[in-house]
């Protein structure tokens, strides 16, 4: 069992979560990913660790329920346990292998999108403890949706924040942002990582094409076993068949092909969205799960 | 009497009702019916079947002990050699092993070894009998990665030498392909796979479950940091393949690992189960081996009409026999001489189908088998709404990656010596598919079984 030692909501559907993992905690890098289980029956959910700490032996997950089973984690609270934590998986993000005087040579900016914030910010406090000061964007649907803003502006070299609706700090999309600092503010970059939802990645992915920033994205297909063994998370990178487990979870964001890998998230997304209901809906529950007949 | 020279038959489900239910297929003898078929053995001199048996039961000798009726003896006799019998009565080929050297099948039908080994090992379990274990301690600490039958076996064999043995397993569960890759129906998990690990664990091994060797821990952190003296690698065979033909990222094209582990580990086969799985219309498996037989067996009984794409001929079909039977029995179609060369997707991007070429066998290959060879103008259409694709697998890079002065061979598996599972590494011995690529339970037990001794002698001699 995993123990959860804090556990708290950022905002009103991202949560936020710290794990005694030790194993994990010990040897994972910016970039890598666990696999969690809730209970002894639960399914296993793939989420990038978000923070560590290796002598407390423990990670950090952020997490927005999507379905049944990200929806059951949302009730664990500080002393209750996980069932499994496995990892860290996937391979570290190519900066952690970059000599730390190139990388002072480089101007780095990252987009963050939504939840994906939280799989940024190691990568940028980790440059940030080696004299790198990155540039950071930040969106937000909304103001209330904005999430890890301080922590964010701790590490950062410049914070910029948007939200799709004007509510906070800049207003529109992220690519408008990417477009507005490099066209409108003089900026110039040499890399942008980019994570986010999959759209936001693919978008952004457009605009530094255009502007010549070479895109590096970290992808979240579904997943089974996460060490590439069931071939699930296979993505089309180049033209050539990854599985974003053990490739990945990070890819040239100008070679991937975006469109299939959203098709390819909708897989189970009436299944889990019928279990999720089933779920939530308990002894109100009448049909529409796919599971108890009652839609026949 | 009987007929000596035939098999006391066993009792099977019914095909109709097994093929809607994932209760397992062969009911196994009793009592009775053992110490009839146990009568049938010559009980050979210079017996022929211990040589056909990759980790050298005495099967005249267990079988004695069950024609005397004394199951429990008949049970150590069995242990002594296996850590598995439950789970290798049924999932060995027999037909190519211990029965196919059988000298009753010169004539008339070989002894059912397997029935009978299956029968003892059920009967042990529900008599509360267990592995008797090592009687002194060594003192010194052995790690084996993997929890399949390879791990097991090793594990099983050196807790009984008197070594301090903890499996390292990447999964939530232990069991590796026995749990994850073969299906219920064939293999029960709760009653057989788990209380055959329950007994390696009465050995004295302890297991370590979500651990990936070359990720959460390295083989050298192992070895300086944790105080183990020699390491096994029985990690499995790794990555499934697929074709590389158009359509095969569309959605409703899996690898039979994840059909089958969805079904198996994940238990999606169960209702109310949190991991889901397609509900399929009509499914083509492609290929021909064991696994294929699993999973299209998993997707007739979860309600899918389902068709088995081979591209030789019956005879080449790489699995076993009963399997083939069982699955046609069950109203598995067998589309044979055909061949997938793009999988049609609809506009939501949804497999709708699947066009094929016929073939025919031409001139031997490499491999000794005649070679497929398409017939020009033979394409034709599958509507489907499911390809599951069970072509093998390719080795797995974390293990090798990850340690330094490991050898590993042109198809990327790990280097290993036969006779004693040595790898270029000191202190690093491997076995089983990681070695061999995808193979049999019991070759996996009898690399394991080989890997023991060879770790001992190693460790003896310091």
């Amino acid at each position: 069992m995993y123990p959860i030692l804090e556990a708290k909501k950022l905002t009103s559907n991202i949560y936020w979560m710290e794990v005694k993992a030790e194993r994990v905690a010990k040897s994972c890098q910016p970039g890598q990913f666990v696999i969690v289980r809730t209970g002894a029956d639960s399914e296993r959910i793939p989420l990038t660790i978000c923070d560590y700490d290796r002598e407390k032996g423990t990670i950090i997950i952020v997490f927005q329920p999507v379905g049944a089973s990200t929806y059951e984690m949302t009730s664990l609270q500080a002393g209750d346990a996980f069932h499994d934590v496995v990892g860290p998986l996937g391979c570290p993000s190519d900066l952690v292998s970059e000599p730390v005087e190139e990388l002072k040579k480089k101007r780095i900016l990252f987009v963050a999108g939504g939840v994906g914030t939280a799989p940024v910010y190691p990568q940028v406090k980790w440059l940030a403890k080696r004299g790198v000061r990155a540039d950071v964007i930040v969106g937000a649907k909304t103001k209330d949706l904005l999430i890890l803003e301080e922590e964010m502006k701790a590490v950062a070299g410049n914070l910029y924040v948007t939200t799709d609706d004007g509510s906070y700090g800049r207003s529109g999309m992220v690519t408008k942002t990417i477009q507005d600092l490099v066209e409108q503010e003089g900026k110039t970059y040499d890399v942008c990582i980019a994570i986010g939802p999959m759209i936001m990645m693919k978008f952004v992915c457009k605009t530094t094409e255009a502007l010549g920033i070479p895109t590096v994205v970290s992808l979240n297909p579904i997943m089974v076993d996460g060490t590439g063994m069931c071939g699930a998370c296979r993505v089309t990178v180049g033209g050539e068949v990854k599985f974003a487990c053990v490739d990945g979870p990070e890819f040239d964001g100008h070679k991937v092909n975006f469109d299939e890998a959203m098709q390819r998230q909708q897989i189970y997304k009436t299944q889990e969205g019928r279990a999720y209901l089933a779920a939530k809906e308990k002894e109100t529950h009448h049909g529409g799960c796919g599971n108890c007949g009652g839609e026949k | 009497m009987a007929d000596m020279m035939k098999k006391v038959p066993v009792r099977e489900q019914d095909a109709k009702v097994r093929a809607a239910n994932f209760e397992e297929v062969c009911l196994g003898y009793n009592q009775e019916e053992a110490m009839e078929e146990a009568q049938r053995c010559l009980n050979c001199k210079n017996a022929r079947c211990v040589q056909g048996c990759p980790v050298s039961i005495d099967i005249p000798g267990f079988i004695e002990k069950v024609k005397a009726g004394d199951m429990e003896a008949a049970y150590q006799v069995i242990s002594c050699s296996s850590a598995l019998p439950a789970v290798c009565g049924r999932v060995c080929p027999q037909e190519s092993q211990c029965e196919g050297k059988c000298v009753r099948g010169i004539r008339g039908e070989a002894v059912s070894i397997g029935k009978l080994e299956r029968f003892v090992a059920d009967w042990a379990r529900s008599n509360g009998i267990r592995p008797e274990g090592a009687s002194e301690k060594k003192g010194k600490k052995v790690a084996v990665i993997g929890s399949g039958p390879a791990g097991l076996t090793c594990a099983g064999d050196l807790a009984r030498m008197g070594y301090e043995v903890t499996i390292f397993e990447a999964l939530h569960e232990p069991g590796g392909v026995l749990v994850y890759g073969i299906p219920e129906f064939r293999l029960p998990k709760e009653e057989v796979v788990h209380k055959e690990i329950e007994n390696v664990k009465s050995l004295g091994v302890r297991i370590e479950t979500d651990v990936i060797v070359g990720k959460s821990v390295t083989i050298d952190e192992l070895m300086e940091e944790e105080g183990y003296s020699a390491v096994f690698i029985g990690s499995g065979a790794g990555l499934p393949k697929f074709m590389g033909i158009p359509g095969e990222n569309a959605n409703g094209v899996f690898s039979a690992n994840e059909y089958l582990t969805r079904s198996n580990l994940m238990k999606a086969f169960q209702e109310g189960s949190a991991t889901p799985i397609m509900k399929s219309r009509k499914v083509a498996v492609v290929g021909g081996g064991n696994v294929a037989m699993d999973a299209a067996r998993t997707a007739l009984r979860l309600g899918a009409e389902v068709h088995i794409v081979y591209r030789r001929s019956e005879e080449e079909l790489p699995a076993r026999v009963e399997e083939v039977h069982h699955a046609k029995e069950e109203g598995i179609i067998f589309d044979l001489l055909t061949n997938p060369v793009e999988i049609l997707e609809d506009e939501k991007g949804w497999v709708k189908g699947m066009t094929c070429v016929r073939m025919e066998l031409g001139e031997p290959d490499a491999s000794g088998r005649r070679r497929p060879v398409t017939i020009p103008g033979s394409e034709f259409t599958l509507e489907l709404d499911t390809v599951i694709m069970a072509l093998g697998t390719s080795p797995n890079p974390l293990i090798s990656s990850t340690t330094e002065g490991l050898e590993v061979n042109r198809h990327r598996c790990i280097v290993a010596r036969e006779e004693d599972g040595q790898t270029s590494k000191t202190a690093v011995f491997a076995g089983g598919d990681a070695v061999t690529g995808a193979a049999t339970v019991i070759l996996a037990m009898g690399a394991g079984k080989a890997a023991a001794k060879g770790i001992d002698e190693y460790l003896s001699g310091k």
